[in-house]
């Protein structure tokens, strides 16, 4: 087993009365990429964005490489390692795809202008965008959008990949190109954790899958094991009414 | 006497001193609704710093806001015209008779005043951008000051300009209340032609399809802005449409103790 890149300690999550997340605890490994299914309002988006601190957590820790994200780390250090990709791909409407791709490279790791923009068109070439970079966000589709959504991440050369349902706000045709960018993204080794609703993806691509149920980690393997023999009674309900369609 | 020979009447022997006026007129409403744009977008980043962790921090920010709703709420509140024979007087009586000199005077009164329209202006434009611009800056580490130069303020000047032209215009007619201190504005050489030459009609018509002609002309620039702001409907795409299914390949180091 090779070092723990996330560790997840406890992580508790209210927001007000709501008790979203009530005890999470799983860590992530170099070149690991982690599904995490569930229904909705099981708190796997709110889990993830507790990792990129976009929602601050109520109780417990989060460990990068050993180090608190709240206590010993700077928040926009931390982010700039820890890549996120929305459902709604909140692109910068107001750039073009270079631009979107450059931005966070220039004013957060403080690259000249030159070295971000190959870096970004490298990796706008591996989503297959280069010949829309002039192109602003609402000239796109929305498979278009999240590929260049993934090449802005990729562009801060993270260490980890946040996916929160990715494709949940594409039309059907468009969910495929987007799935095999991340497909091809976790064979070359990327450290990825997806929350999703694609079945077909967290049994094929990811080398873990952890079922969430009520704001607990109720159940998690490989995807065999995880799909192939589930131990428990609310991941066989969840999983036939997925699978069932 | 018809009202053609009054017009010309007047404008033979004050024209060039109402002219001279609009350069008044037209320099304080630029570059006071400039300043205020300024106040305007400085106390919108102010607001809208996310709550600091810091107690004694959060104590600064809570009486910086406390501050700025106060200027808003003052100056929104009362005339321009009043506001200006406050800060022109109040200055004279405090530094025994020294007054103000005119032309800066009339510029920081619009401005002042501008601010605090504007300051609303921009909050609305702020809170209507979405929640996600300011998530997807976050995730790549960008601070609220890089979020706000390089994404928001430049997506809100988009939607606020409308407002902001706006208040340019009601600016270039609102400089005529600074003819209480004495600016020597359009206004100011309009009334002074009406009293010097009796003929109050003719001289306030003139006055009036000169104000018309600037807000029009303004107007009609400020379209123009909007449009060029917007951007090209079009893009071009180059080279061939190459597909998703391109490899991906990290860097060696990356993949190297996986």
């Amino acid at each position: 087993m090779s070092e723990s890149v996330i560790e997840i300690k406890h992580l508790k999550k209210t927001f007000g009365e709501n008790i979203v997340l009530k005890d999470i605890d799983f860590s992530i490994s170099k070149g690991e990429t982690v599904s995490v299914i569930g229904s909705s309002g099981s708190g796997k988006s709110t889990m993830l964005r507790c990792v990129n601190l976009l929602e601050t957590p109520t109780g417990g820790e989060i460990l990068f490489h050993g180090k608190n994200i709240q206590t010993e780390l700077d928040i926009s250090e931390y982010r700039a390692k820890v890549g996120m990709v929305f459902q709604s791909f909140n692109l910068f409407d107001n750039l073009n795809v270079l631009g979107n791709c450059m931005i966070g490279q220039t004013s957060v790791l403080g690259r000249d202008k030159k070295t971000a923009e190959a870096k970004a068109m490298e990796y706008l070439d591996k989503v297959g965008m280069t010949p829309y970079i002039n192109a602003k966000p609402r000239q796109l589709s929305g498979g278009q959008k999240q590929r260049v959504a993934i090449a802005r991440a990729l562009a801060m050369d993270p260490e980890v990949i946040l996916f929160d349902e990715p494709t949940s706000a594409l039309d059907p045709e468009m969910v495929g190109e987007v799935l095999t960018v991340m497909k091809r993204l976790s064979e070359s080794g990327m450290t990825m954790i997806v929350v999703t609703h694609e079945m077909a993806f967290a049994r094929d691509v990811s080398d873990r899958v952890i079922f969430m149920n009520d704001g607990y980690i109720c159940e998690q393997g490989t995807p065999e094991d995880v799909f192939g023999a589930p131990k428990r009674e609310e991941t066989k309900s969840f999983l036939s009414r997925f699978l069932n369609q | 006497m018809s009202l053609f020979s009054d017009i010309a009447v007047v404008w033979s022997k004050y024209g060039t001193q109402i002219l001279s006026g609009i350069g008044n007129t037209v320099l304080i409403s630029i570059i006071g609704t400039l300043i205020g744009l300024v106040i305007g977008l400085f106390n919108g980043v102010i607001r809208t710093m996310p709550t600091a962790k810091n107690p004694l921090a959060r104590g600064a920010m809570k009486i910086v806001n406390w501050i700025i709703n106060a200027y808003v709420e003052v100056f929104r509140g009362t005339p321009m015209m009043v506001q200006a024979m406050i800060i022109y007087w109040g200055y004279a009586y405090m530094n025994g008779g020294d007054s103000l000199p005119l032309i800066p005077a009339g510029i920081a009164i619009v401005s002042i005043n501008t601010g605090a329209y504007i300051t609303e202006i921009v909050r609305g434009g702020i809170i209507s951008i979405d929640r996600g611009q300011f998530e997807g800056a976050m995730s790549i580490g960008m601070t609220h000051f890089s979020t706000m130069i390089h994404i928001i303020i430049p997506q809100v000047m988009r939607n606020i300009l409308p407002s902001v032209s706006n208040e340019f215009v009601v600016n270039i007619k609102d400089t005529s209340v600074l003819n209480v201190i004495g600016v020597t504005e359009l206004y100011f050489y309009a009334a002074s032609a009406a009293k010097n030459s009796y003929k109050i009609f003719a001289s306030y018509l003139i006055a009036c399809a000169i104000y018309f002609c600037l807000t029009f002309t303004v107007t009609r620039i400020l379209r123009f802005i909007e449009k060029k702001i917007e951007g090209k409907a079009n893009y071009t795409v180059f080279g061939s449409q190459s597909d998703s299914t391109a490899e991906i390949h990290l860097n060696k180091e990356e993949t190297a103790n996986v």
